[in-house]
């Protein structure tokens, strides 16, 4: 990638520089310190997740305040070491569904899928498999976290990827056929500069689902095996087991501090900088902004770090590529090009198949049919929980944020924090409300539910705020002029104005719920064990006891449940936003 | 005797090209020949659907054609590129520096870095963007924009300069300014190509800049007719002969249907089959006013018409070409006359209008015949537009079927000839009264 000032102003000197605009020492200062300090952390983190088994079982986490921070580190090390895992993904499989059919007849049903099942039931047989992986070491089990936490970022990245691959303006893709661009100048020129924005907002999105898994899932026991990796997720499980009311407390403002400071440093930044990658032909008046950023624009370690990153693309970019595409021209009769393509997709077909039939041989072994009625009756309570709760959700939420949205200094000052509350890990909380169950002595079964949307109902929040505020302001001048108010203007003006934007919250809201409710029906506060009787429960009780086929059937269940509510609701209802209610 | 010899830089021959497959098969240029020497701006004239744009990106190698071959005698061996291609849109790339777009071209050919630098610079100096370098495309003004465009295709030192309606998406005083600009650096030899080769359907643009006009019938694109422009540059607008030439062209352009009768082949395709084109009843309606009313009453000269309303010939066409489907009005050699039938709708007040339009609708556009047919015939009263569309796959790409009942849709509501409701794709014969 080019850097700011990748083409420095060498040759002429800008004639409406201001004098001293590059020169403050103090901003290389902060720089090279942040800098410093971000290579020391990530060697030292790196350092510590190479240790054997061992030393993990000899030194138990303590809720001593002091190793909090390193224990921060390390979670958030696993997180992005996680995201740079599904960036690379998505790079690979996005772009080779982009570039070929045969490939994309088969990844994007499969990203479809992945997107909506509930990654958290993996658990069970990912951990095993790492561990078998690296024996005795704790690389094994910080395989298995990380992998947890890629499963819930991965997916989103990729189809975002995809989709802007797939949507490359035509008249930028003749000029760069025109040119007679390699592939590899194409895709920094074109293709990931024009992705650039909606990898960015994804990116943001997975680190906030991140959070959730990572909590779930430093402190995993399947069957006999209980490990606990060093981290915030182990942490908050030592107090909740140690009933340790203090300790929750640090975690939540530990948690919160590191998502404040990435988000400064890091996110904050790059939404300013992808700015830039907004494909409009217009300038816009409101731009991102953020102080890291400036800083970064003035001093004069970012051109080098910069070119430093640019240094392999740039050798990428010298290799003569056309004499590999060369090599590979061998023409195909159109009558091959079908046999192979039938060929293809009854490959594909014959290993869905096989996989199926593993799958229910797998489960029909030790299963009968009662437990799938079993399985699919607990998923109905779940999907009535599910759908409450986001109706609750939308008539709490959706009100408030199309009266922020429509003030445009409220949402200014909210919308970050509405991000930031969906940032933040809910199960982080969910002790709370188990004491506050248990003391007053409520139903579980109704009471355990609002914990599933604690996480998500912020989507459907900073959606609507975001709806709201993009809703035209002639529309509603003409509705100020007609006198139109109470419910003909929530009617006919404001909910038809926020429903695209709402739709999209709630999706991800309600998808977010599903996931949510492997860990939000089945809490405990030291001894004492809480559960709601669900499909959520159910995998989770599973894993606890290693009963591997139960929690395959429960996530088989569970992924039906997600797939069909996606088809059968949302989907249309976002074909008609579409359709009907869009501005553009 | 000297015989000052021409040298060919682009050799068209016998091009044809097909777009879609099987009964969708749309032929778009039909036997095309063309040849471009150096030394010379040719222009590529017709109008939407000729295949003129689609004949440019065959020479730009973007499209392969179907049957014949685009050769360069005169390209040297080892050098890839000899043309360089400007965009209507002017396709930059928005993440892009000024300078950096100009050098993507070079990158692709692995130009060394300084020497791009330098070629670059060179071009933004020659195109008048000094100052510029360093800004986004989002920072500049249309007109700046499209001359980073022709820097861009400038800077890799093509033979030819390959242009898609460049100035089409500048407003009128930016237009006219760029292409006097170009007019100036071709003439004083400051700019590297050899000849160019310009797509437009605005007359007096061919005109004014191009030695030589080809003139593209439309379904399918063949080369009608070739112009020769004999006037010295700079050419003025107001001149007699100039404007005599303009008038000789749009003579030339509405000669399709001049042939005494009025055929129903102006548009593609016959019967339920042809191809409509999406023009508002409320163009319709101000046309038949506007040629109704002093000082035109009722036949228009279509170019004074076009300027008058300022509207391009591409623009105007399809709405007087709509007129005349409906003998509301009869195009013939360059001029535009109202029918009876138009006359009394000028006349008429609004329900009568419909009424008129209503019958002419029924009786001159079979597809819409057809639709109320239907509609009668059925006990509900209602039928599925998916039903028409697909009807009209049989005969047409999808894009097509799709244009041309959203036409006869906006038509029939206007007519009340029938409703339609979108959320359900279905026609009926109720209109909420």
């Amino acid at each position: 990638m080019h850097s700011i000032s990748e083409f420095g102003k060498s040759l002429r000197t800008p004639r409406f520089v201001k004098p001293g605009a590059r020169t403050p020492y103090w901003a290389d200062g902060i720089c090279l310190a942040i800098l410093t300090l971000f290579i020391g952390l990530f060697i030292y983190g790196l350092g510590q997740m190479m240790h054997p088994l061992a030393v993990l079982n000899s030194s138990p986490m303590s809720l001593d305040p002091a190793r909090l921070p390193e224990y921060a580190l390390r979670t958030t090390l696993r997180m992005f070491i996680a995201l740079a895992a599904s960036l690379i993904f998505t790079f690979v499989v996005a772009t080779l569904a982009a570039k070929s059919r045969k490939a994309e007849q088969v990844i994007i049903p499969a990203l479809d899928i992945l997107q909506s099942v509930p990654v958290l039931g993996f658990l069970t047989f990912t951990v095993t498999f790492f561990m078998g992986l690296f024996p005795g070491r704790q690389m094994g089990v910080e395989c298995a976290a990380i992998f947890a936490i890629f499963t819930s970022q991965a997916w989103n990245l990729a189809f975002s990827f995809y989709q802007s691959l797939r949507t490359v303006p035509s008249d930028l893709n003749e000029v760069s056929r025109q040119f007679g661009l390699s592939a590899v100048l194409r895709f920094t020129r074109l293709e990931l500069p024009f992705a650039i924005p909606g990898l960015v907002w994804n990116m943001m999105m997975s680190m906030s689902g991140g959070w959730f898994f990572v909590v779930a899932c430093e402190a995993i026991s399947v069957g006999d095996t209980t490990v606990n990796l060093p981290g915030i997720g182990s942490w908050l499980a030592l107090a909740i087991e140690q009933k340790n009311l203090a300790a929750i407390a640090w975690a939540v403002g530990a948690m919160a501090l590191v998502i404040l400071a990435y988000d400064q440093l890091l996110f904050r930044p790059i939404v300013a900088w992808a700015d830039k990658f907004r494909f409009e032909q217009t300038a816009s008046s409101k731009r991102p902004r953020s102080w890291m950023y400036s800083v970064l624009g003035r001093s004069r370690v970012a051109p080098m770090l910069g070119s430093i990153l640019a240094a392999p693309w740039k050798c990428l970019m010298l290799i003569d590529w056309r004499v590999f595409s060369r090599l590979w021209k061998v023409k195909l009769t159109p009558g091959v090009v079908r046999v192979l393509d039938y060929a293809w997709l009854g490959l594909v077909m014959a290993a869905c198949l096989a996989g199926s039939v593993y799958l229910f041989r797998f489960i029909e072994a030790s299963l009968g049919v009662s437990d799938m009625v079993t399985a699919f009756g607990l998923g109905l309570a779940t999907m009535v929980r599910v759908i409450v709760l986001i109706v609750i959700a939308s008539l709490i939420w959706v009100p408030v944020g199309i009266w922020i949205g429509l003030r445009p200094v409220w949402a200014e000052r909210l919308q970050p924090i509405a991000q930031f509350m969906a940032a933040f890990p809910a199960n982080v909380l969910f002790p709370f409300a188990v004491i506050a169950i248990v003391g007053l002595h409520l139903n579980p079964d109704i009471w355990l539910s609002p914990l599933m949307v604690l996480g998500t109902q912020w989507y459907i929040l900073f959606n609507v705020i975001a709806g709201a505020s993009a809703l035209p302001t002639d529309l509603r001048e003409a509705a100020t002029m007609f006198n139109m108010r109470g419910w003909q203007w929530w009617r006919r003006v404001a909910l038809p104005g926020v429903f695209p934007y709402y739709i999209t919250g709630a999706l991800t809201a309600s998808g977010g719920s599903w996931n949510a409710s492997i860990v939000a029906e089945a809490v405990s506060w030291g001894d004492q064990h809480l559960e709601a009787a669900g499909l959520g429960s159910y995998i989770a009780n599973a894993t606890q006891a290693g009963d591997f086929p139960r929690v395959a059937l429960g996530i088989v269940v569970m992924s039906v449940f997600v797939i069909a509510f996606n088809r059968l609701l949302w989907r249309p209802l976002y074909g008609f936003a579409e359709r009907r209610l869009s501005l553009v | 005797m000297m015989a000052v010899e021409t040298r060919c830089l682009v050799d068209v021959q016998k091009v044809r090209h097909v777009y879609g497959k099987g009964s969708k098969e749309r032929l778009v240029l039909d036997d095309v020949t063309l040849t471009l020497n150096e030394n010379e701006i040719v222009g590529l004239l017709g109008r939407s659907g000729s295949g003129k744009s689609t004949l440019l990106r065959s020479i730009a190698g973007l499209v392969v054609p179907t049957e014949g071959e685009v050769n360069f005698p005169r390209r040297v061996q080892g050098r890839a590129m000899s043309v360089g291609m400007v965009f209507q849109s002017f396709a930059l790339f928005p993440w892009l520096t000024v300078l950096e777009n100009v050098e993507v071209g070079l990158e692709a050919q692995r130009v060394p870095a300084a020497v791009r630098r330098k070629r670059a610079l060179a071009a933004i100096d020659l195109i008048g963007l000094d100052g510029f370098e360093s800004a986004y495309p989002k920072e500049l003004s249309g007109g700046m924009r499209q001359r980073v465009g022709m820097a861009r295709a400038l800077v890799i030192d093509p033979d030819v300069l390959l242009m898609d309606e460049p100035f089409s998406a500048l407003d009128v005083l930016t237009a006219e300014t760029l292409r006097t600009d170009l007019l100036d650096m071709w003439s004083e030899g400051r700019m590297p190509i050899k000849s160019i080769l310009m797509v437009t359907h605005n007359i007096a643009e061919a005109v004014l800049m191009c030695d030589r006009i080809l003139l593209f019938s439309s379904n399918p694109g063949r080369v009608i007719s070739e112009i020769k422009v004999d006037l010295p540059q700079p050419r003025n607008r107001q001149d007699p002969i100039f404007r005599a030439l303009v008038e000789e062209i749009y003579v030339l352009m509405t000669q399709d249907n001049d042939a005494g009768e009025i055929r129903q082949g102006v548009f593609p395709g016959t019967g339920l089959g042809m191809v409509l084109p999406q023009v508002s009843t409320n163009a319709l309606a101000g046309l038949i006013e506007a040629i109704h009313a002093p000082p035109y009453s009722l036949k228009a000269d279509l170019p004074e018409l076009a300027a008058a309303l300022h509207y391009n010939a591409d623009e105007l066409f399809p709405i007087a070409e709509v007129l005349q489907l409906l003998r509301f009005a009869e195009l013939k050699g360059g001029d535009i006359r109202l029918l009876p039938a138009a006359n009394r709708y000028a006349l008429a007040d609004v329900d009568e209008r419909k009424q008129l339009f209503a019958q002419h609708l029924l009786s001159f556009v079979p597809l819409v015949a057809h639709i109320r047919r239907v509609l009668d015939d059925r006990p509900t009263h209602t039928a599925p537009a998916r039903r028409f569309r697909d009807q009209l796959e049989d005969f047409m790409s999808e894009s097509d079927a799709m244009q041309t009942l959203n036409a006869v849709i906006q038509w029939g509501r206007y007519a009340e000839l029938f409703a339609y409701d979108e959320l359900t794709d279905q026609f009926s014969l109720d209109n909420p009264s």
